[in-house]
């Protein structure tokens, strides 16, 4: 994995002192990045860090309250308008509905994202083929496991071929085979920047080309290449401890 | 960005299937409004209902019987992540405002055509004044739907939703109460239907359309912020 940062023009993300508060309550402080256009970003920390805010503010679902970002070249929050549609995100929740099957719901996201007609039903089988979801996905969400939401969010999550991943704990509910199904969809490769967040670094570091340790109350502890952060010290900084 | 008619069409189409399949909504509001009536027609003692007295029950009913439908419109965005789906999403974000007020509306004109029948059955002499009365309930209805969706996208994060869309919506929709019941008046009279005033109340209904249409499209971009 590179180690060396990219020239500003072909950078993914660009953060620079990024706060965000709730409220009294400051949930990420001071937080610097640069990510280049196809690399991939673990962020790690304990509880409560605020790497789950990162994403969505990330993903334009949350505003900034300060310091300047700027995801594939955007602004934000002032020209989020122009990153809709260019991101793919896998948060807490799998953005599905419950009342509709897996297909369904497929459909409904690629209607949103302008993919119609024989151009979307392609690609729909194409996903859910490669997450071996094509025998349930006429079932609806409420009755599948969550292990099966998952693999289901996940292709909700690269339907519309997006340019940016933000992946907040993408292994979770998923078993070996589920696991290795998603990485084939989400994992590194393709040309395509990823930011993932995960309690579980020994998988999610190899992976990567840099890596973030956020500290309690959402301060950036370390940003540095991947190959630079020790499994050790990855994992204690996930159990919100330091070396 | 996709074409708007498109994210519409998503989005109604979602909603509708979603109703079809668990029948959360509709089912309620019926039975609540044909209870209503009984519970009118037993509590007034009364056969036969005209005038203000009838338009009032009419009214009253399916106020409160469209409440339960706007408690519900935004749950599913809200529990099962709608809301952020459709942030992600390249759309006009004024395009679920309009496709939730296309879903209310077709929730409140599938409510009357089980409740406005069962009303003339329990209170009046003759259908005489229902076709007349249609044009009334179809501009209330557009003026319900576009406040009930405005209130119910506010009130839908807060954990008093039940309590914050009554308490928020009842006052806003007053004046749309005192046209739509001024204009079914004439038509309830007893001896057949009047018609006096009729067109004035209707223009009321129409300019209380547009007005709460255009609030909620202008404002309702800004609701979805964070």
């Amino acid at each position: 994995m590179g180690t060396e940062k990219p020239p500003a023009a072909e950078l993914a993300l660009r953060l620079a002192g990024l706060r965000r508060d709730y409220g009294d309550r400051t949930a990420l402080d001071g937080v610097r990045l640069e990510l280049g256009a196809a690399e991939s970003l673990v962020v790690v920390g304990p509880n409560g860090a605020g790497k789950s805010t990162l994403l969505r503010v990330l993903a334009t679902l949350l505003r900034p309250s300060g310091g300047e970002v700027v995801v594939l070249g955007c602004s934000l929050p002032g020209e989020a308008w122009k990153l809709r549609g260019r991101i793919g995100y896998l948060g807490h929740e799998p953005l599905l509905y419950r009342d509709l099957s897996g297909r369904e719901n497929l459909r409904f996201h690629a209607r949103l994202h302008g993919i119609r007609g024989d151009a979307a039903e392609a690609r729909i089988a194409e996903l859910l083929s490669a997450a071996a979801m094509e025998r349930r996905a006429d079932e609806r969400v409420a009755e599948l496991s969550a292990g099966m939401r998952q693999r289901l969010a996940v292709c909700r999550c690269v339907l519309h071929e997006p340019e940016l991943l933000l992946l907040d704990e993408p292994d979770s509910n998923l078993d070996a085979e589920g696991r290795e199904l998603a990485r084939g969809l989400i994992g590194p490769g393709g040309g395509r920047a990823r930011v993932v967040v995960t309690h579980d670094p020994e998988r999610a570091l190899p992976d990567a080309d840099r890596a973030l340790v956020l500290g309690h109350g959402g301060h950036s502890v370390r940003e540095c290449a991947a190959a630079d952060l020790d499994l050790d010290e990855a994992r204690l900084a996930s159990a919100g401890a330091s070396r | 960005m996709t074409p708007s008619r498109v994210a519409f069409a998503a989005i109604l189409g979602k909603d509708l299937r979603s109703e079809l399949r668990t029948l959360q909504s509709l089912p309620a509001m019926a039975l609540f409004s044909v209870t209503t009536f009984v519970i009118f027609r037993f509590g007034l003692d009364r056969t036969h209902l005209s005038g203000s007295l009838a338009a009032g029950v009419l009214w009253a009913t399916l106020l409160f019987a469209a409440v339960l439908g706007i408690n519900r419109l935004f749950v599913a965005e809200r529990e099962e992540g709608g809301f952020d789906a459709i942030r992600l999403a390249p759309i006009d974000r004024s395009v679920l405002f309009t496709a939730k007020v296309t879903a209310l509306l077709i929730y409140l004109l599938a409510l009357e055509l089980i409740a406005v029948p069962i009303f003339a059955l329990f209170f009046l002499d003759s259908a005489a004044a229902l076709g007349p009365l249609v044009s009334v309930l179809l501009l209330a209805d557009v003026g319900l739907a576009a406040t009930g969706t405005l209130i119910s996208s506010m009130a839908v994060n807060s954990r008093a939703r039940d309590l914050l869309v009554p308490l928020v919506l009842l006052p806003l929709v007053v004046p749309l109460m005192i046209a739509a019941t001024g204009a079914t008046e004439p038509l309830l009279a007893l001896g057949g239907p009047g018609y006096h005033r009729f067109g004035t109340w209707l223009m009321v209904l129409g300019l209380y359309d547009l007005i709460f249409a255009l609030v909620g499209y202008a404002v309702f971009d800004f609701l979805l912020e964070d």
